[in-house]
């Protein structure tokens, strides 16, 4: 029993030591974090949202390994997250006009003013995880605009019949 | 006693402002193209319909207002201010029907921010928004930048008086070769030459990083476009800070500082003359005023300890300060983060880079650095005659492409166009405050938006109310215009009105 709860007390200290000393498990979103900079900043926080743009993967240094940049909008902001190579993965869509982007949860320290990447506000991924997939979307054409195109160009040509009348 | 408009006035104005909107409806082929190319049926179905509305309403006024009279002053001015309202509009109706904004208000909004190379947005889900409507949004500030009534010198007009009356309307009075019409060609020529150049640069840098080929240079071309023409749009809604790279920002310092320079200066160096630039009031102003602002809001940013290390503080500080005296408004950190974050100092130190602006004869908004050297040549030359005997006699000059001695009437006019700038930024800024915001982050947007800057603070949302909307895009046009224009159309409503 000694034993098992001096190991307890060293995992203790580890725990509080390492790492940061209050995380935001339930996930917060990107207004609350913008507003409470100061609050957040080094904290473990939860963030998911919709991947939007490019994964922007960046190549491997001497000291770390491949990483890559994802945009992940949460319907108010954008905000960048920082991850290892491999766990951008398993993104296989991107938000743009024709397509939904997964959605990730993102579980990370979230950084105001990131020391690594120039005073960036930025998260560091620690683990992610997809929500839901992302879709290409169908796009059909909208019949109340070709409509109205075709009157447009029905008076266009109406005007252009009667101009040439006045010449005559 | 105050003449009331003839018939024949408005004849006039109606005529050459159909000739603009014909050349506006021309502008829209190219979104047309994109959508055909990038297959996105509706988007370019919206520019269909614009192109369409543009092409009646151009030739209506056309056929209507026929006439083969010049302009003179008053129509000039006139036609140049309508010209931009009536644009604002015409270009709103393909973003409106786009789905991305609220209100037709807010999509003309976008547009007069756009033609004005402003930046302020209230465009929603920024990210979603097709390549079609994206490439408009950042083909308003290079059609708005380099001046409507410039597309219309350089495709319509041969040669007429009336050319010049319209270029001076829209904020220039400088001509760069004897003929305003070469003029206007040689402002398209650079900026098309720098377009080429810019959009491989970054396409490249864009590569570089991660972005997807295709995406590097649509992302470079836009970037490029509202970089050059200090208007601070961006493909994302994350603006500079998507690309989370050093390398694409110091690209687009490069960019926005070019593109904040007298188009004088791009003529002497193009001819040859680069002591032009080190000798010139204007750069030489600009530089100082670069490094007073920048010493102020680095004071600001170290004061509160905003950013940990001095690296990080120069590269946001620093970024922010020349998108601001550029008038650019692009940004790498958030909105939110200024009020939140960067405290009273370092805002003051960014509105006063806002307020004071770029270049004359540039795409640049605010007071102008050729205007902040005369009254500071002004000052010091007052300071000498107060410190000199009675009977000495003070002259002062300055080096603007030639040596030119400073009259009282030179400063005079000077000092009023620099009057009229503070009371708008103070007008917006009072405007904002009736409204319940706070005075530094009211003085903030309201200078942003008629410096034609585009940094915001949070108060440029959608939520925001009707009348500032409203209050922004007549600053924006005030601003762009350089106030004469605008005041020759509100003299021309008083006649409309009072006149016999």
């Amino acid at each position: 029993m000694k034993i098992n709860f001096k190991s307890a007390l060293i995992i203790l200290f580890f725990v509080v030591l390492v790492y940061p000393r209050e995380s935001f498990a339930q996930g917060l979103s990107s207004n609350e974090l913008l507003k409470n900079t100061k609050q957040y900043d080094g904290k473990l926080i939860t963030y998911s949202g919709e991947v939007i743009g490019d994964v922007m993967l960046r190549k491997a240094s001497k000291a770390s390994a491949p990483n890559a940049w994802v945009n992940i909008n949460d319907g108010e902001n954008a905000l960048g997250v920082w991850m290892d190579a491999s766990f951008a993965k398993i993104i296989n869509y991107a938000g743009s006009y024709k397509t939904r982007g997964d959605h990730l949860e993102v579980t990370g320290i979230f950084h105001r003013a990131c020391l690594e990447h120039g005073g960036d506000l930025d998260i560091h991924a620690q683990a992610v995880r997809k929500l839901t997939n992302g879709s290409m979307v169908q796009e059909a054409a909208n019949s109340g605009k070709i409509n109205l195109s075709f009157v447009l160009l029905g008076v266009l040509l109406m005007i252009w019949i009667l101009s040439l009348f006045r010449k005559k | 006693m105050i003449l009331k408009p003839r018939l024949e006035d408005l004849k006039i104005i109606g005529f050459y402002l159909g000739k603009i909107i014909l050349g506006l409806a021309l502008t829209m082929l190219v979104p047309i193209l994109t959508g055909v190319i990038s297959k996105e049926i509706n988007p370019a179905m919206d520019f269909i319909i614009a192109f369409q509305i543009s092409i009646l309403l151009g030739l209506l006024l056309l056929k209507i207002c026929h006439t083969d009279k010049d302009l003179n002053w008053m129509q000039g001015m006139i036609v140049v201010s309508l010209s931009w309202i009536i644009a604002m509009v015409l270009s709103a109706v393909p973003l409106y029907l786009s789905g991305h904004y609220g209100s037709f208000l807010d999509a003309c909004f976008e547009t007069m921010s756009g033609l004005t190379t402003t930046g302020l947005t209230l465009v929603q889900d920024l990210d979603h928004l097709s390549y079609t409507h994206n490439l408009w949004r950042h083909l308003g500030p290079f059609i708005g930048g380099q001046g409507i009534a410039v597309i219309l010198l350089s495709l319509f007009v041969k040669g007429t008086s009336g050319a010049l009356r319209m270029y001076v309307g829209e904020g220039r009075d400088e001509k760069l070769l004897p003929n305003v019409i070469h003029t206007a060609r040689f402002i398209w020529l650079i900026s098309i030459v720098y377009l080429v150049i810019g959009t491989i640069a970054l396409g490249i840098v864009g590569i570089s990083i991660g972005l997807k080929p295709a995406n590097a240079f649509f992302h470079g071309a836009c970037i490029f476009m509202a970089g050059f023409d200090t208007a601070g749009f961006a493909p994302q809604s994350q603006n500079i800070l998507y690309y989370h790279s050093l390398i694409f920002e110091i690209v687009t310092i490069i960019i926005m500082i070019i593109g904040s320079l007298n188009f004088n200066f791009h003529y002497q160096l193009w001819a040859g003359n680069r002591k032009e630039t080190v000798k010139n009031i204007e750069s030489r102003t600009f530089f100082i005023s670069i490094m007073l602002t920048f010493f102020i809001v680095a004071i600001g940013l170290n004061q509160l300890g905003v950013y940990p290390q001095a690296i990080a503080l120069f590269r946001k500080g620093f970024f922010q300060l020349i998108s601001a005296h550029t008038t650019t408004g692009y940004m790498t950190v958030y909105s939110q983060q200024f009020i939140a974050e960067w405290g009273s100092l370092a805002l003051v130190g960014l509105i006063c880079a806002m307020a004071l602006g770029g270049c004359i004869c540039s795409t640049a908004g605010g007071i102008k650095m050729l205007r902040v050297g005369i009254v500071c040549k002004a000052f010091k030359e007052d300071l000498k005659r107060i410190i000199m005997p009675e009977k000495a006699v003070v002259i002062e000059k300055f080096h603007h492409i030639k040596e030119i001695f400073m009259e009282d009437k030179q400063v005079r006019s000077v000092l009023i166009i620099t009057l009229a700038y503070i009371i708008l930024y103070v007008l917006g800024a009072l405007v904002g405050m009736f409204y319940g915001y706070p005075f530094l982050e009211s003085l903030f947007e309201s200078t942003s938006a008629a410096a034609n800057v585009g940094l915001s603070c949070g108060i440029t949302n959608i939520a925001m109310p009707a009348a500032l909307k409203v209050t922004y895009i007549i600053q924006m046009w005030a601003g762009r215009l350089e106030f004469m224009s605008v005041f020759t159309i509100l003299g021309f409503l008083v006649a409309a009105i009072k006149g016999r």
